[in-house]
């Protein structure tokens, strides 16, 4: 079998990876297989963002043309959106996607990721990602105002000095105002993290959660 | 390789006199030409990209130069680009070779070889066009994926068929050369396919680690050592030091490579019980890694003249020794102590090169340094070339792996202290700067290389028209 045709075909080629598909892939896979994905409509309907209802009274005629109304279905497609541009301009191999219990992360942050979080359709492929130039967006949400993300898109440099995160022009129409795009990625990462109960308070601005309260039970 | 293997069973004169139908040289030379010109093109896109980090990116605000495609095109292009073809371009001359077959059908060849370019260029012009799948290595357009799976099944009943052909015991080297082109088209589906259309959220982030991993372990890493175990043998005229070894190393890697993705997502969502066991079999590797090392070292014991006299052995042997580094700093890195530092940092990126161009992309240099000449039937232009070619190429590897690992350190101990974040940056600056000189040390080598590469294609002699083309080759390819 070692060193025949076969066995290396049907064992090694074969069997070995198909015990490792078993246990490294079917075995999570049935761990979270009762949890229902949510799609696109289900996430809109778990809450709409302020900063989209921001964007639309701050650029009420792009909006209009872009998304129409506020609503449902305008939020779902300003997601939808946003995340397809987050993904093709590989935003996720210069930002993580979750927090982890080490490393002081969940004060820099916020709290520690959670499997279900990731169980919706904008999590497909997942969005963990693998380095971090930027800091993590999971708990994006409200941690700046529209504002800010538009001079950022704009021009990184003009609100972090020292950023070597590229500009994004094309998020821009003619007259400077975001397009749809811009629109859209602002509403995708201003609502990362705003499903959380504690949002929007662990960014510090609501009273005294800067420091997280004493883990129950620690020694 | 047994004994059987190099010298034994065939006689030489009856391999010399036959390879030279058995091997389509044209073949051959054309995928190496397509993976040099890959090659100079990823790195001009990872040269480009690392000027974004000296806030110094030329094409800003241009959306066809945006900065992140063109981080997608550097990957993408080594590994289906560069490598792929490369490894292609071996196989056309090793197979045939160890086989003593033709390949199934050349016809065949030539159209995968086509079908071939035309799905990495058109994966670059996906990426750059705005169509990334978000999957690390898997970024090439959905609609590009069932292509490229039909021609890795191509690719594997083309060579498969010849080897299945063969009587009587098989060569090392077709152990790895079978168990890579099943496992290939088997990682390929599954991580191109399920995360996208079946699996969602933490359970797709373990299908993707398992997809990013096996993509090295499973295609890049058998490819490469079988070609070590034809090469090396034959280069230094003696057979691989233990049989014995040569079987622990290669089922230890089909056991416990595959079982390692997790280690890629620790500390994630990923239920913990998983990451603890990808750990433990990423320690595992390590130690059947050491077996292959010791084989390798223990075969060139006694022909250390060759790292000076034979180019292709210096190549090998030195990725041998970048082989051994990367596999040694996994099984620390991925222990949970080092991951709370390390994880999400530069220490990774250098990892990286490290592994994919420091040994893989030395292999197959060292590989092309030894095939070119005997394809074009043609002594190298420069022989000098060569020389700076590969201290070119190792030192600025060499300097780049170490500069990212301090840098990784830096930035994960800035991190967990809770500096500011645009301290981080400041504090990486330097770090980067360095980097990007390191690259340009790499690529004018390549440049190097092309050149004398052109060259020697120029100054090739006439093919005759009469004779088939004499495969009796210069004994030591060129020195340096
Ligand atoms: C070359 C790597 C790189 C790429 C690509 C990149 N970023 Fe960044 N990003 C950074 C860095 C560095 C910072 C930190 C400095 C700053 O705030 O600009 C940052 C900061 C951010 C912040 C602010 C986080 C905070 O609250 O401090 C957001 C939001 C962001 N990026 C979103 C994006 C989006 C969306 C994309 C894709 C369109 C993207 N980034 C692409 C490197 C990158």
């Amino acid at each position: 079998m070692f060193e025949s045709k076969s066995g290396i075909f049907f064992v090694a080629g074969l069997g070995f990876f198909g015990l490792s598909f078993l246990v490294m892939a079917v075995l999570p896979w049935t761990i979270y297989a009762g949890e229902k994905e949510l799609d696109l409509n289900e996430l809109a309907v778990r809450g709409i963002t302020h900063e989209f209802v921001d964007l639309a009274e701050r650029y009420p005629e792009q909006f209009k043309k872009h998304f129409g109304e506020v609503s449902y279905e305008s939020f779902s497609e300003a997601l939808r959106i946003g995340h397809r541009a987050y993904v093709a301009e590989a935003c996720w191999h210069c930002h993580s996607q979750f927090v982890r219990p080490v490393s002081n992360e969940d004060l820099r942050w916020g709290p520690v990721s959670h499997a279900l979080e990731y169980q919706n359709v904008l999590q497909r492929p997942v969005l963990f990602g693998t380095r971090r130039v930027g800091p993590d967006l999971i708990r994006e949400a409200a941690r700046r105002s529209n504002d800010w993300h538009v001079a950022h898109f704009w021009k990184p440099t003009s609100v972090a000095p020292a950023s070597v995160m590229p500009s994004y022009r094309w998020f821009f129409d003619a007259e400077g105002y975001p397009n749809k795009k811009g629109m859209a990625i602002i509403t995708y990462i201003q609502w990362l993290g705003s499903w959380l109960e504690e949002y929007p308070y662990f960014h510090g601005e609501g009273p005294d959660v800067a420091a997280p309260a004493p883990k129950e039970g620690a020694s | 390789m047994t004994t059987l293997a190099a010298s034994g069973a065939i006689p030489r004169s009856l391999e010399t006199s036959v390879a030279g139908e058995l091997v389509d040289r044209r073949i051959v030379f054309s995928y190496l030409v397509a993976s040099l010109f890959y090659l100079g093109l990823a790195i001009l896109a990872g040269f480009l990209f690392s000027l974004q980090f000296l806030q110094r990116y030329p094409f800003e605000g241009i959306e066809l130069f945006s900065p992140g495609r063109w981080r997608m095109v550097h990957t993408n292009g080594v590994a289906y680009g560069f490598i792929a073809n490369a490894f292609l371009g071996a196989l056309h001359w090793a197979v045939p070779r160890m086989t003593l077959r033709p390949v199934l059908h050349r016809g065949l060849s030539w159209f995968i070889f086509w079908a071939w370019q035309v799905i990495v260029v058109s994966t670059a012009g996906g990426l750059l066009l705005g169509q990334a799948q978000a999957l690390e290595w898997g970024e090439t357009p959905t609609w590009i994926d069932p292509l490229a799976l039909v021609g890795l099944i191509l690719v594997a009943i083309n060579f498969l068929v010849p080897i299945a052909r063969t009587q009587g015991p098989l060569y090392v080297a077709l152990w790895y050369f079978i168990a890579a082109f099943i496992w290939t088209i088997l990682v390929y589906a599954m991580g191109n396919f399920l995360p996208q259309y079946f699996v969602g959220g933490a359970a797709a982030g373990a299908i993707g680690g398992l997809f990013i991993h096996d993509l090295v372990g499973l295609f890049v890493t058998p490819l490469g050592w079988g070609l070590m175990y034809y090469f090396v043998p034959i280069i230094l005229r003696k057979p691989v030091w233990s049989h014995g070894l040569s079987l622990v190393g290669f089922w230890g890697l089909a056991f416990f490579y595959p079982l390692t993705g997790i280690h890629h997502f620790l500390y994630s969502p990923i239920p913990l019980f998983l990451q603890h066991g990808a750990v433990v079999t990423t320690i595992a590797i390590e130690l059947v890694v050491t077996t292959v090392i010791i084989n390798f070292f223990m075969t060139i014991v006694g022909r250390g003249d060759a790292l000076r006299t034979s180019m292709p052995i210096r190549w090998f042997y030195t990725g041998m020794v970048f082989y051994f580094t990367t596999c040694l700093q996994c099984a620390f890195q991925t222990t949970l102590t080092f991951q709370k530092i390390i994880h999400f940092t530069d220490w990774v990126v250098g990892h990286a090169h490290l592994v994919m161009f420091g040994v893989f992309g030395f292999w197959l240099l060292g590989s092309m340094v030894y095939l070119i000449p005997r394809v074009l039937n043609a002594a190298w232009y420069s022989p000098v070339l060569n020389s700076w070619h590969f201290w070119l190429t190792a030192l600025g590897t060499l300097i780049m792996f170490f500069d990212l690992l301090v840098a990784g350190l830096v930035q994960g101990f800035m991190w967990r202290d809770l500096a500011h974040w645009d301290d981080s940056l400041v504090a990486s600056m330097p770090f980067w700067l360095v980097r990007t000189f390191s690259g340009i040390m790499i690529m004018v080598g390549q440049f190097l290389f092309f050149y004398n590469v052109y060259m020697t294609w120029r100054w090739r002699p006439p093919v005759s028209t009469e004779a088939p083309p004499t495969p009796v080759m210069p004994q030591q390819p060129a020195i340096a």
